[in-house]
């Protein structure tokens, strides 16, 4: 047992019903009680959904326990394929259908229904919504991909992307012009927008694009296993990235270069601009799922010129390449789904910007620092109705804009520093663009007395007059600075001393 | 599954056909009463045994995360759990040894039990009494069940307070108490009027912490404000209060004969009863001439939700000149909304149950002004053409009484306006 506030992951028919809802002509009938319905809204809601997703509940009650859910499943199933005429039915069942042990596999098979009958092993008490996806897509790919000719040019497959994935949508539409661009053919997208019988074809494809591991690993190795389908490991978000997916690409093609317009990619000029110089060693967290976390860590690194101080993500699946990924960039890494863990690594380590989630977009709100979302789960904000991918030359755009929007911009840094004390024009304020980001948490931080040092009068006068976005960081410098050589009390030079010594 | 075509008559002394049906339910669990009883409840912890799917419902099923920590949390069962590799009562109260350690300001424990913890047979009510031995009289340890097998949407709430009116002080005094939880204000403005008519002993059940719960006696009448509290009414008149019988307190005509039997009830003039309701009466009519013409003849279809839904279908076609089709209601105690049925008439079709493809073949096929249903179903409808008003709005925005009938109103005014204004 174990104490959840907020989750990052669903259950895993939740991942499901992500690639369920993704796809075409295919419905899921999932043996679940009366309330699991609540995962409906997931999809009309945050995503704006115009079709109910297509999943038939058998949402039983106590008085079917014992009695008839096997039933109730057997004749969901056979009205569900009546009304829907589905291509394939997916089958499974959620935490407590699980528990009553109805075999929804069996039960489908006894209907002798006349399409393919997929069947979900989906262990509710043990894994999460992406192992969902991940196992959901892999099924349907097994049950249905069969030898087929491969297209005469040389074609891929783009294999992850589903519903309520962050930016799914857009990202295939950037990876099409950038396929165009290359004069790759595309043969089939999938789980987004593909039906049962696209499926049986994936096979004419000479090649896969896994472009999220989280949702299409696991079907890509089959498929490399079964058919000899190679597939790319590189996933194209963030300039250096989508240069190493391109030539990952070339390489399985076989062709030794290949052209790519970049004539739409302003990140690196923007990077270079001398309004980005305050850019420079900013102290970022990054947390989400693994893929978008290794991604934002390397435009971090590299095309933002930014200072990583955590990284972590709460897909244990993938650990071990974000512990690695971690000691190359000699950080500590942070695996865990526990929202509490993941804020106070943040509280403890006081970065300038958090590169997160949802989940730590609130965390950010609670400590007054910075986030953008650079991974799911996310808000229907992030969801935007206009075009923002993450993959490719314009997400990289987007991506450069996404996080430098909530920072305050180069001369109104100093500004504000220059201006402190006046009333209205104060660090209080926060950048101009944005109307509230000021946290009182860190205020109250702020004038709490520390019990074993003492801070004089000037000091804490001189303290406030630092940024308010770097001021809890210079606090905790300056205290540790002073319990190290052996002051008990900080004054206003021991505070330019810390800084001194702290500066990099 | 479906016994649709299946129409019983409800007994007694309306002739009302009821739609019964069984079949796939588009609602939520009673779990999601806790989305807005842990905000009324100020001292109260709601800890959910569940799975990840309760704790993911909760917080997805208010459309955002409320900000700051939540006084509520789901203590997750895992394998070892089931497999009995551990003793989950072990491994509940180490949980809650965590919690009440972090949360010192916390005086009131829920142990809310959900659809895997029933299965399992995890008995939640002996745990809560174990942990109130150890942690009373600092924290007062109960137990209710939430789950989607036992509750639907607001049932929980139902469930919820029945748990805490065992617990309720004994006294010999008599007192009126109001039942349901309502937004402070809308509470504020009930227990007014009431103190106004010269009742002086009024308490509310939720109070809004430990030591506001209200005491009880043999003497004691209370009166509901929310029309699904079945199980907190028997488990009130099991502890000798007698309950008022009214309609609720939607809208002018309904809060005012909410009001009005109150008053019968304690023998107070007509004349004093005049003289407090007749402003805000005036006020509310006021509001609601306004808005009336926007709804006047218009069709509404009801999909089950909250239990509200008879209540509601009272005060738009009576107050809002509205046109009923459907009545859809998760669950349909005759005995609590007999009054708001009674006023009720061109008698719509009342439903009970649900199976939501069937319905929605109805609600196409009667092709209403204004439809009424969750989010799950809000904008794939939008999409077919079809206006709608998001069901659970009417859960979380202050609805009852006066000042609040014309908001009522305006829930229902807003999407046909936007539709009509909207040139796109």
């Amino acid at each position: 047992m174990k104490l959840s506030i907020w989750t990052y992951e669903g259950p895993p028919h939740v991942g499901a019903m992500r690639v369920a809802t993704a796809m075409e002509k295919l419905h899921f009938v999932l043996h679940a009680p009366q309330g699991d319905t609540y995962a409906d809204l997931l999809f009309t809601m945050i995503e704006r959904g115009n079709k109910r997703p297509p999943v038939t509940y058998t949402t039983f009650q106590a008085r079917d326990l014992g009695a008839d859910t096997a039933d109730l499943f057997k004749k969901a199933c056979k009205e569900a394929v009546e009304r829907f005429k589905p291509e394939a039915l997916l089958v499974g069942a959620s935490c407590t259908a699980e528990l009553i042990q109805d075999d929804p596999g069996g039960l489908a098979d006894a209907l002798n229904l006349e399409i393919p009958v997929i069947p979900l092993e989906l262990p509710s008490y043990q894994r999460k919504e992406n192992f969902g996806t991940d196992e959901t897509f892999y099924q349907i790919v097994k049950a249905l991909a069969c030898p087929q000719e491969k297209t005469e040019k040389f074609s891929v497959n783009i294999l992850g992307p589903t519903a309520l994935g962050f930016r799914h949508r857009d990202d295939v539409r950037e990876l099409k012009t950038i396929l165009d661009d290359l004069k790759i053919d595309l043969n089939i997208v999938a789980p987004l927008g593909a039906a049962p019988s696209n499926i049986k074809n994936l096979t004419k494809a000479h090649a896969n694009i896994m472009l999220y591991p989280e949702s299409s690993e696991l079907a890509c190795r089959w498929l490399k296993e079964n058919f000899g389908m190679s597939y790319t490991e590189h996933t194209p978000i963030g300039i250096n990235s989508t240069k190493d997916f391109i030539e990952e690409l070339n390489q399985i093609r076989g062709v030794k270069d290949s052209f790519s317009d970049t004539s739409r990619l302003n990140f690196d000029w923007w990077s270079k601009s001398v309004d980005s110089n305050y850019f420079t060693g900013k102290r970022v967290f990054i947390f989400g799922d693994a893929t978008h976390v290794a991604t934002a860590s390397r435009i971090a690194k590299e095309e933002m010129a930014f200072s990583i101080v955590g990284i972590g993500c709460y897909n244990r699946e993938y650990a071990r390449k974000i512990r690695s990924l971690a000691k190359d960039l000699s950080v500590d890494a942070l695996i865990s789904d526990d929202y509490l863990e993941v804020e106070k690594r943040i509280a403890d380590l006081q970065p300038e910007l958090i590169l997160g989630s949802q989940m730590e977009r609130h965390i950010g709100k609670r400590l007054g620092i910075p986030c953008a979302v650079i991974s799911a789960p996310f808000h229907v904000q992030d969801h935007p109705a206009r075009f923002s991918p993450q993959v490719g030359w314009e997400g990289a755009n987007v991506i450069f804009d996404t996080w430098v929007h909530p920072l305050v911009m180069g001369l109104e840094e100093h500004l504000l520093g220059m201006f402190r004390e006046d009333f209205e024009f104060n660090d209080t304020a926060g950048p101009s663009h944005l109307s509230n980001s000021k946290s009182k948490l860190n205020q109250e931080k702020d004038t709490k007395a520390d019990n074993e040092i003492i801070w004089a009068p000037e000091a804490t006068k001189e303290l406030k007059k630092i940024p308010f976005f770097v001021r809890g960081k210079a606090k905790r410098n300056t205290e540790k600075f002073a319990f190290e050589n052996g002051h008990s009390a900080i004054t206003k030079d021991l505070l330019y001393e810390a800084k001194a010594h702290y500066a990099r | 599954m479906n016994e649709h075509s299946n129409i019983e008559k409800l007994g007694g002394c309306s002739e009302i056909p009821v739609l019964k049906e069984r079949g796939q339910r588009e609602v939520f669990c009673g779990l999601t009463g806790i989305i807005w009883l842990h905000r009324k409840i100020q001292d109260a912890f709601f800890l959910v045994v569940g799975s990840r799917t309760c704790a993911h419902l909760l917080q997805s099923a208010a459309g955002v995360m409320i900000f700051a920590e939540p006084r509520f949390g789901t203590a997750i069962l895992e394998e070892k759990d089931l497999a009995g590799m551990a003793d989950a009562h072990e491994e509940l109260d180490r949980e809650v040894a965590n919690l009440l350690e972090r949360r010192p300001d916390i005086k009131q424990l829920f142990l809310v039990g959900s659809c895997p913890s029933e299965v399992i047979k995890l008995d939640l009510s002996n745990a809560a009494e174990r942990l109130s031995k150890i942690y009373f009289p600092k924290v007062k340890v109960l137990n209710f069940s939430g789950s989607g097998i036992e509750t639907t949407f607001t049932q929980g709430e139902d469930a919820c307070l029945a748990s805490l009116v065992p617990t309720l002080k004994e006294t010999d005094e008599e007192n009126l108490i109001l039942v349901g939880s309502l937004p402070d204000i809308v509470e504020d403005q009930l227990v007014e009027l009431i103190k106004k008519l010269g009742i002086k002993e009024i308490a509310v059940l939720p109070g809004r912490d430990r030591g506001t719960m209200p005491s009880i006696s043999k003497k004691s009448k209370f009166i509901l404000v929310q029309p699904f509290l079945t199980d907190t009414t028997d488990a009130l008149e099991k502890r000798g209060a007698s309950r008022i019988n009214a309609p609720f307190p939607f809208g002018e005509e309904g809060t005012t004969l909410w009001l009005r039997s109150i008053k019968e009830s304690y023998g107070i003039s007509d004349d004093k009863f005049e003289i407090v309701t007749s402003a805000p009466r005036k006020r509310a009519k006021l509001g609601l001439e306004k808005l009336r013409t926007s709804l006047q003849g218009k069709t509404i279809f009801f999909f089950p939700d909250s239990q509200l839904e008879i209540p509601l279908a009272r005060f738009l076609s009576r107050e809002c000149g509205m046109k009923l089709i459907e009545v859809g209601s998760p669950y349909i105690n005759r005995s609590l909304v007999d009054k708001d049925l009674e006023l009720i008439e061109d008698m719509p079709v009342i439903s009970e149950g649900q199976d939501v493809d069937l319905q929605l073949d109805r609600c196409r096929e009667s092709n209403p002004d204004i439809t009424v249903c969750g989010l799950g179903l809000a904008n794939p409808l939008e999409a077919e053409g079809l206006t709608t008003k998001w069901a659970i709005e009417l859960v979380f925005t202050p609805i009852h009484g006066y000042e609040q009938a014309q908001d009522l109103a305006e829930l229902f005014v807003r999407p046909l306006k936007r539709k009509e204004a909207l040139f796109i």
